[in-house]
């Protein structure tokens, strides 16, 4: 076998850290082997997806506890959106039975040292990796974001080998962490005009039918905000199977240019709208926070709803991560969302929460909250700007 | 007696009737965690249960929430008995260690035939059809 362990490594594997650790080490090696990595490599971050009861059930929620029965994180651990507000979610219609679950989920999680806080949008909230960094991230759009945006380095890891990463501190080095499999393969030259995140999202859902797993390089786009940029990595991931673009002018990570085969323009963006567009009648659900809402977007939907009411036939979630709901609450933010009668809903978003069968149409600003609202909740959708779907929501 | 040699993925050593199909499998969305039985619309198998068989697929796909539906299987005791791939993916490579079911890769798959009794020797990567 070509996969060279060092001693502390091997001692892993044969029990002297604990059953935790063994199982742990298991799975790194064997995904070492499987994808003919040399040695494994020490993370500093991991990122754990697998955290909504919905989607874990019973047997996932058994494995965890039996995990965490001797199982400690080695490094700095946040963890995915779980399916309800941990502390709200009475308000928001979660049954007790599933709520009961959930923090079951989050105990066992927390028992193995895990910083408990639910986001999909781990950088925003202090798991920050920087450029060249090794880590090991589940969550497609926060793994695109750490790779693209930030430069750092990751696979698209799943639940349990996020967590495997995180009780032994290791990854196998393959694919994204070696810098010969991060070149740029597929040029696209943009000639639209971006406004606003759901412009993003739309790009990102173009781009990445386009270029299934090929790693593009996109040029023509001057400029690009960090919420506009998570909303990109969240569609591109999703529509393809990307974890790494390059923008130029924008994205850090150094690649040969190839050649711009690819032009996308406004056409192209407006067929992309028209497909995310469903004939519907009511709206009934609006979400905006997919990926979760940065304090900017926050503050700018307090604004939009400063003064107004929600329609009573309406219900809106803007999804977070707990601090920065606590930073809305200190700035007024969260009184003027709920007096209007929006919710600002933390931990949780509306892809993993339990919310099939209670409504039937979804307005919201992201791509990737429409893929799932259809495949996974049989909604019908419709995306929009922030700014209409507050319109939407207070008509 | 044919022996067929591959790569260990988790170990382990039993036997028992070989399940075969060439369609790649999912099983988070495509096998019923509480039964084994193969729901995925359109699939060679769908309809029956990978329960107490040697399974014998190509590859797997989708979600990676598929490898707790592994561990569910044998967790109920509806699991696979073991599973033989042409390659295995990470997915169905999580699931067979987290739930400790004997795995093996690296097989001409097509000498196989769905009722045959096989015998697993994982720990050696080899698959023995007797």
């Amino acid at each position: 076998m070509g996969l060279e362990l060092t001693k502390e490594e091997k001692d892993m594997l044969e029990g002297e850290y604990g059953k935790a650790t063994r199982k742990a080490m298991e799975i790194i090696t064997t995904l070492g082997e499987i994808y003919g990595a040399s040695r494994l490599i020490p993370v500093s971050s991991v990122q754990i997806a697998g955290v909504s009861y919905h989607n874990l059930g019973e047997a996932g929620l058994e494995y965890l506890a039996e995990m965490a029965e001797d199982g400690k994180t080695r490094v700095l651990t946040t963890l995915n959106p779980a399916g309800m507000d941990l502390e709200e979610w009475k308000k928001h219609g979660i049954d007790e039975e599933f709520a009961r679950n959930q923090q079951r989920v989050v105990e066992a999680f927390a028992k193995m040292g895990v910083i408990t806080t639910c986001t999909c949008t781990p950088y925003l909230i202090g798991n920050l990796p920087h450029f060249g960094e090794h880590i090991a991230w589940a969550e497609s759009s926060a793994v695109c974001f750490a790779n693209s945006v930030i430069g750092a380095m990751t696979n698209r890891e799943g639940g349990p080998s996020a967590l495997a990463a995180a009780l032994t501190g290791r990854t196998a080095e393959y694919g994204m962490h070696l810098r010969e499999n991060r070149v740029a393969q597929v040029g696209y030259e943009v000639q639209a005009t971006l406004s606003s995140t759901d412009d993003f999202g739309l790009l990102g859902e173009v781009i990445g039918e386009k270029t299934g797993k090929k790693i593009p390089y996109i040029t023509g786009i001057p400029k690009a905000s960090t919420e506009e940029l998570k909303s990109l990595c969240a569609s591109i991931a999703t529509y393809g199977g990307v974890a790494l673009f390059h923008i130029e002018g924008i994205t850090p990570n150094k690649t040969p240019k190839p050649e711009i085969n690819e032009v996308i323009t406004q056409e192209d963006l407006e067929n992309a709208r028209k497909t995310l567009d469903d004939e519907t009648e009511e709206i009934d659900f609006i979400s905006i926070g997919c990926p979760h809402a940065s304090i900017k977007e926050i503050a700018r939907v307090a604004e939009l709803l400063r003064n107004k009411k929600v329609s009573e036939s309406k219900t809106i979630w803007i999804t977070t991560a707990k601090p920065t709901k606590d930073l809305a609450i200190k700035m007024g933010y969260y009184d003027v969302i709920e007096s209007a009668g929006a919710f600002l809903v933390s931990d949780a978003c509306c892809a993993v929460a339990p919310l099939k069968g209670k409504f039937k149409t979804l307005m919201t600003d992201s791509a990737k909250a429409c893929f799932y609202a259809r495949g996974k909740n049989k909604f019908k959708v419709k995306i929009r700007t922030i700014e209409e779907c507050i319109r939407e929501a207070t008509s | 007696m044919i022996e067929l040699k591959g790569r260990r993925i988790f170990s382990g050593k039993v036997e028992g009737e070989a399940l075969v199909t060439t369609d790649d499998i999912s099983f988070y969305g495509g096998c019923d965690p509480e039964t084994g039985e193969i729901v995925e619309k359109g699939h060679q198998l769908e309809g029956r249960s990978i329960s107490g068989k040697i399974l014998v697929f190509p590859t797997g796909k989708g979600s990676t929430v598929g490898s707790y539906v592994l561990y569910a299987l044998k967790k109920a005791g509806k699991g696979p008995l073991a599973i033989v791939n042409k390659s295995t993916d990470p997915v169905v490579a999580v699931g067979c260690i987290i739930s400790e079911i004997p795995a093996v890769d690296q097989i001409d798959i097509e000498k196989i035939k769905t009722g045959q009794k096989i015998k697993i020797d994982a720990d050696n990567g080899v698959v023995i059809i007797e």
